[in-house]
């Protein structure tokens, strides 16, 4: 005997290590991924039946399997018999006496339901959420949140995509190498879409990002990309308790570095080494270069300005983003003076009227060459603020600027 | 799975927009790509159709039965054939429709069969997922 508590926290803890793998594995050979749900809860529900009299089993990933794999054969039971693709039987005995030998060796489908949740058959709109929910088990309601739509809108949607993987029969299957790199950058893509999310607070989805990207770079080890985003999250994510203080936001060089994470910036560092050791530049490794050279600072190092010259202005030349471009003047003020900056800016003016970030970094640029046109600039970048922390950071900043006066 | 290719294209409304050798060139290449779907044993039917100059559509939506020249929507593309195939799943069926000839004049819709009769049996077949 087994009292309760323990048997529900240990199928607590099994579920939230496995449940990705052995919803991918079960929905794989029916494309039915709301079923492999309900199967799966349905076996979770029989454990806690069975385990408080029987024990825990020595391997409790097989035995949830196997009780969810039953269930969910004998509801496709009628319906198998009609099917113009039948159930692939043999790999089905085939994956439970296999799960018999650990949870290491049930396959692993969780990068094939990568693939399938950024399919180019699926909205891209709806493929990061997708992903947090099916790979990670991220609540709806959490989802919708982080996405600033109503929880039933967004549950509606996870349904419908659902439905749609289905229907329209997208298989769960690692593409074939002539179509493997788009394919990939659109996975990449989500899962990015997952830490784009958070970067202005440190959101319930931060750290739900980061385990999305880190098993995404273990399941991808040899793409670069892979591993440049799992370590610019990392990177990121490292600096999340210093970047807003009392309700203000603080700017990444006035950080208190005590309160930046050593054990992330490791982790960061280590995915980094490993994606440059794979010698395929790319976007994520770049902007996770530019979040190492600004995390030098933990040991009392000092930023070194000319390399995150050099590095924004390769990420504008791979990603000519407006974000890139502003980020790039940001960096040649700092290194060449405020004005450079500032000629960087005014290439780029008509595009960036309404992006909050280019009236940031102006207003600042302004400012430090003491033009009286800042206080105009700071005014629209707080309009266009929609973080709360940041707009308090920018009225200060401009709050300061009016006391000081014209000399 | 059963998927059906629906091809989209525009309508060469008037007589003598198409060479002779242009719509020659057209039909081989349909010729070649229903003997190949056929040569792989994923060709359930084939069907290209007349113009929409030609096509009638019934209704009884308003209670009675109305009978109407034209299509049931008068869109730039138009319907201008069909192709039922038998595939694994929605990525072969991609490729398929990717190599399809009118892809390089409209679009390849794949919609996912549902049912399908089947006339030997006199009975409804298939996939009876939803």
């Amino acid at each position: 005997m087994t009292d309760a508590a323990s048997v529900s926290a240990a199928a607590a803890s099994v579920v939230r290590r496995s449940a990705a793998r052995l919803i991918a594995l079960l929905a794989a050979p029916t494309r039915d991924i709301p079923l492999a749900e309900d199967v799966l809860a349905d076996a979770v529900e029989r454990a806690l039946l069975r385990w408080p009299v029987d024990g825990v089993p020595d391997n409790p990933e097989a035995w949830l399997l196997t009780v969810a794999r039953n269930r969910q054969r004998d509801l496709l039971g009628g319906a198998a018999r009609t099917r113009s693709a039948p159930l692939d039987e043999e790999s089905v005995m085939h994956t439970i006496d296999d799960a018999l030998e650990g949870i290491d060796a049930i396959p692993d489908k969780r990068l094939e339901l990568l693939y399938v949740c950024a399919h180019p058959a699926i909205d891209p709109g709806i493929r990061t959420p997708l992903m947090l929910q099916t790979v990670l088990g991220v609540d709806a309601a959490v989802i919708a949140r982080a996405f600033a739509v109503p929880e039933s809108a967004m549950a509606q949607r996870l349904v419908r995509a659902k439905r749609r993987i289905k229907l329209a029969g997208i298989p769960f299957v690692v593409p074939t190498k002539r179509d493997l790199a788009g394919r990939t950058s659109a996975v990449l893509e989500a899962v990015y879409g997952a830490y784009a999310l958070d970067s202005t607070e440190s959101g319930e989805l931060a750290f739900e990002a980061l385990h999305l990207a880190m098993t995404t770079a273990t399941l991808l080890p040899d793409d670069a990309e892979a591993a440049g985003l799992a370590a610019l999250i990392a990177l990121s994510l490292a600096r999340v308790d210093a970047r807003v203080v009392s309700g203000e936001y603080v700017p990444l060089d006035g950080q208190d570095t005590a309160l930046w994470s050593r054990p992330l910036i490791e982790t960061g560092e280590r995915m980094l080494t490993h994606a440059f050791a794979l010698g395929r530049p790319g976007r994520f490794q770049l902007e996770a270069a530019i979040q190492s050279a600004h995390d030098s600072r933990i040991d009392g190092g000092v930023v070194d300005v000319r390399a995150l010259v050099d590095l924004h202005a390769a990420l504008v030349a791979v990603q000519p983003t407006l974000g890139s471009r502003v980020a790039h003047a940001a960096a040649v003020g700092r290194a060449d003076g405020a004005s450079a900056g500032l000629d960087v800016l005014e290439a780029m003016a008509p595009a960036a009227e309404r992006f909050q970030p280019y009236w940031a970094t102006k207003a600042h640029l302004l400012e430090a060459i003491g033009a009286p046109e800042s206080s105009a600039a700071y005014a629209r970048a707080i309009e266009l603020c929609d973080d709360p922390p940041a707009r308090r950071h920018l009225e200060r900043r401009r709050a300061a600027l009016e006391t000081a006066g014209p000399d | 799975m059963r998927y059906t290719l629906l091809l989209h294209y525009p309508e060469m409304m008037a007589d003598g927009q198409l060479s002779d050798e242009a719509i020659e060139q057209g039909q081989a290449a349909f010729n070649d790509y229903a003997k190949a779907l056929n040569a792989a044993g994923v060709l359930v039917s084939a069907e290209v159709l007349q113009p929409t100059s030609a096509t009638t559509s019934v209704s009884r939506k308003t209670g009675e039965l109305v009978v109407q020249d034209g299509p049931f929507a008068d869109t730039k593309e138009a319907l201008g054939g069909s192709f039922v195939i038998d595939v694994a799943d929605l990525d072969s069926a991609l490729e398929w429709a990717g190599d399809a000839p009118s892809v390089q004049w409209g679009t390849v819709e794949i919609r996912p069969g549902a049912t399908w009769f089947d006339t030997s049996a006199d009975a409804w077949q298939g996939d009876a997922r939803s």
